[in-house]
């Protein structure tokens, strides 16, 4: 999966960290390293996941480049999981366009084409030039078959390409240490060695606390050195706003859907209905999230990174930007001329993110998910190895 | 952060300058800007390499009456005392010792107020030390918190700025004589607090009492530490403490940089094995202690063979027992084949192994939790615990060397920390902490995360008295001018 060097000079920097330890307080990346001596293509694949990217390991490491050791482990973690968003979403040919901010907008301009193409074939063009209003609206630009059936096709589309790379990505990681590796810790934690066992209710439930909680951004109580030199928590509160967002967005759709097809309204909904509040927060989340975090990105060191894991954020990050303003300018400018042509717009970008998604950054929280279990897995038999070493 | 420059900038000047950037260092600076005094500290390093040794530095020692979150039982006066003597075998400065164990006390509540945090338990309690607490992400995240703390307060901060000496001028205080970004200034100030370190980088330094020898030594910390400033305080007449041929270094991997290899470098392979030199020679009991308590003598061990290098070698049993090192083990599936790919006298070495395992029991899993008992008998020198068969394939090899943590060799100092001429008398206006004094407390051996006890206490109490000596002056003379009044922090 890795090429031969890359996996070499990821073992070599691995196997320095592993002699130090000094930053196994930040975060579970360094805890997770320590069970192992030996780091195969799957224990990469596993610990490059469970980065969350805070570069405290970077801020505090004595040997960053110029030192000849030259540790730079957020980098290389990030190629790693560059890599296993190619490997693991299939077909891997996909995964070409994706490795630019070009592919994915012309993706998205694409879509834009693709659904105005649709309305002025289907429609004429005369309906995207005078405003609509009343129940339905939305429905003479856009009928209401042709948005529910492409976007069910594509979503299903990228949920399958997610179950998939998920069920790929679990085996590889669980190879685990070996009873060896699991020997090798600190004097004098000389215990019998822990054996690898399946991940069980407990780990589920405890990764999700940890992937909602945004727990290993939060550098172990010092925050995260992003953008700059210096501990905060800016990054983590973003990217919960984000998160957040997207949810409320989503709810918003699914209560709209109820609203529509079984108590019988149509949109557009007043303000003050659930649907417009929901989607309003989220928009709104949204928006600030994706801004601050593409204004932090432009303001931190570019060293401690790679450089196509930087361009997918970029390209994620403003694709959702301009979805959730256009939502946003949709809801205000509902009532004038102006609708068909965002309606457009919004339609044709979000066909870009869907199809976008199982490819892009998006497809993250998947394989951190999955990492997290793991590791709350380990996390677990170490502490249980832990209480029964001090009950001695 | 503020970039230094030199160019088209005003003269530096300062209340009290601080030569040095470490711990010490900062200490020094972020208590006297903190008692009001302008503060100029001059890092010999390149911001990127700033700190010093406490770069490499992990935890510190203090005395405590309880078990917390963070230490898992009491350190109280008593012990700590106990444990400095014993190392240090009595030669302490009682009344520095006395401070130095008393002042701990209050360093972790001090360290946090600055900005520092600790390293929250792991697995149970099992990562945490009854006697030392952990700052999160070791030295440089703790050198990189003082710093912004410093500038926050205040503090003007030089980088690539080397101190080489310092000019008395009678009341009016003191110059500062400084090589700033290339450039030669003379900084007056009131007051100057050395915390330069000690001299281990300076290897024509070293070969003075080591000879040739020390060309082979490797330095396990920063390449800055030259000890400029502490030749130009011993020869302006400050009373020497701590033995000037004395360091202390461990045996770490033969292939790490000459320079700044840190903790990574070091290799804990030795007490399960045998450990021999390049003419294929055992030499020591590699089971005389537990290895805490004796791997810091193997350094000076290495340092006297032959080419001052050796070889750890053990078997399959033992692998992934310890933690790993940086570099990758030597691996053979025979012992002829292991020494092939060693530089050492081969027959020798074959006929060591096999007298050591004729010697040696049958043990297939060593104990390293205590001492064992297991010995070998008829050998010479003999392996008194741990000692078993090399005799589990494949063989594995280390190659190691001295490398060198920090010398002995410092300036005597008072309790207000002032430097001490050999007449008894204070050298004016200059102070001393950190690395360069602490042979009045510790003039050998070496005790985990103490060092940076004495750096925190006497930087302190260096910046403070310091502060008090410029502000004194200042006081006395007249009113106090108004922008260094500006700098007062409560």
């Amino acid at each position: 999966m890795y090429a031969p060097e890359f996996l070499r000079e990821a073992q070599r920097q691995l196997g320095v960290c592993n002699a130090c330890r000094y930053c196994e307080g930040y975060c579970a990346v360094f805890p997770a390293l320590e069970l192992r001596t030996e780091i195969a293509s799957g224990d990469l694949t596993y610990l490059a996941n469970l980065c969350h990217d805070c570069r405290d390991c970077y801020t505090a490491c004595m040997f960053t480049p110029p030192h000849e050791f030259a540790i730079n482990i957020p980098k290389v973690l990030a190629d790693a999981r560059v890599r296993t968003y190619e490997h693991y979403s299939r077909p891997r040919v996909l995964a070409l366009f994706r490795r630019s901010v070009a592919g994915t907008a012309a993706i998205s301009l694409g879509g834009i084409v693709a659904v105005w193409l649709a309305i002025v074939t289907f429609l004429g063009p005369v309906v995207l030039t005078v405003a609509h209003r009343g129940p339905g609206a939305f429905y003479t630009v856009a009928p209401w078959l042709a948005i529910i059936v492409p976007a069910i096709a594509i979503s299903l589309y990228g949920a399958v390409v997610a179950v998939v790379g998920a069920w790929e990505f679990s085996r590889d990681i669980r190879g685990g240490p070996t009873p060896a590796d699991a020997s090798a810790r600190p004097l004098p934690a000389d215990q019998p060695p822990a054996t690898v066992k399946p991940t069980r209710a407990a780990d589920v439930w405890r990764a999700a606390l940890d992937a909602v909680t945004l727990r290993f951004l939060k550098g172990g109580g010092a925050g995260c050195y992003y953008p700059r030199q210096r501990g905060s928590s800016q990054r983590r509160i973003l990217h919960h706003f984000v998160a957040g967002g997207f949810l409320a967005a989503l709810i918003s759709t699914t209560i709209a859907a109820i609203e529509q097809d079984i108590l019988g309204r149509m949109p557009p909904f007043p303000l003050l209905s659930l649907p417009v509040v929901f989607g309003v927060a989220g928009g709104v989340l949204l928006i600030v999230g994706t801004t601050g975090l593409v204004g932090l990105k432009m303001r931190s060191d570019a060293e401690p990174t790679s450089a196509v894991m930087t361009a997918m954020d970029y390209a994620f990050l403003v694709l959702l930007d301009l979805v959730a303003i256009t939502g946003m300018l949709l809801l205000v400018l509902r009532e004038t001329r102006l609708m068909p042509s965002l309606l457009v717009v919004h339609l044709g970008l979000l066909v870009g993110l869907f199809i976008t998604a199982p490819y892009g950054k998006f497809i993250h929280f998947v394989y951190r998910y999955l990492a997290l279990a793991r590791r709350a897995g380990e996390e677990r038999l170490e502490t249980l190895a832990g209480e029964t070493q001090a009950g001695h | 952060m503020v970039r230094p420059r030199t160019d088209g900038q005003p003269p530096l000047d300062a209340d009290v300058v601080v030569a040095g950037g470490g711990n010490a260092a900062l200490c020094a600076a972020i208590e006297a800007a903190s008692h009001g005094a302008r503060v100029l500290l001059l890092e010999r390093a390149p911001e990127h390499m700033r700190g010093g040794n406490s770069r490499h530095t992990r935890n510190i020692r203090y005395l405590h009456d309880e078990r917390t979150a963070y230490v898992t039982g009491p350190y109280r006066r008593d012990e700590f005392l106990d444990d400095l003597l014993r190392v240090g075998g009595g030669q302490a400065n009682r009344a520095h010792a006395e401070t130095a164990i008393a002042e701990s006390r209050l360093v972790p509540e001090w360290m946090a107020r600055q900005g520092v945090r600790w390293q929250q338990p792991l697995r149970g309690t099992l990562h945490l030390s009854r006697t030392n607490l952990f700052f999160l992400g070791g030295g440089k995240a703790l050198v990189n918190t003082y710093y912004d703390r410093a500038l926050r307060l205040g503090v003007r901060v030089r980088y690539d700025a080397a101190v080489t000496g310092v000019e008395d001028r009678g009341t009016a205080g003191c110059a500062v004589l400084a090589e700033i970004a290339g450039a030669k200034q003379a900084i007056p100030c009131r007051a100057l607090v050395v915390a330069a370190g000690g001299f281990e980088a300076n290897i024509d330094w070293l070969a003075r009492y080591w000879g040739e020898a020390a060309r082979r030594f490797l330095i396990r910390g920063t390449p800055y530490n030259d000890g400029t400033m502490l030749a130009a305080l011993l020869e302006r007449g400050a009373q020497p403490v701590g033995d000037p041929k004395g360091f202390h270094a461990l045996a770490i991997d033969a292939r790490s940089p000459r320079f700044d290899g840190g903790i990574v470098t070091r290799v804990d392979s030795l007490p399960f094995g045998i450990v021999v030199n390049t003419d294929g020679h055992r030499f020591y009991d590699e089971g005389e202690d537990i290895w805490p308590k004796r791997y810091a003598i193997w350094g000076g061990l290495v340092a006297a063979q032959p080419g001052q290098l050796a070889y750890s070698i053990f078997d399959a049993k033992s692998w992934g027992r310890f933690i790993p090192p940086a570099y990758p083990p030597f691996r053979a599936d025979t012992m002829p084949a292991l020494a092939l790919q060693l530089d050492l006298h081969r027959e020798q070495f074959l006929a060591t192994v096999e007298m050591f395992n004729r010697g040696a029991p049958a043990v297939r899993r060593i104990d390293m939790s205590a001492l064992d008992g297991s010995a070998t008998s008829g050998v010479t020198p003999p392996k008194t615990n741990w000692a078993s068969r090399l005799d589990t394939p494949p063989f594995y090899a280390f190659p190691v060397r001295p490398g060198i943590t920090f010398t002995y060799l410092g300036v005597t100092v008072d309790a207000q920390t002032r430097v001490i001429t050999a007449s008894g008398a204070p050298m004016p206006h200059v102070y001393a902490a950190g690395e360069c004094m602490s042979g009045n407390i510790l003039a050998s051996g070496y005790l985990g995360g103490f060092g940076l006890t004495i750096g925190t206490v006497f930087g302190r109490l260096a910046g403070r008295e310091a502060a008090a000596h410029a502000m004194g002056r200042e006081t006395g003379g007249g009113a106090r001018p108004a922008a260094a009044a500006g700098h007062v922090r409560a």
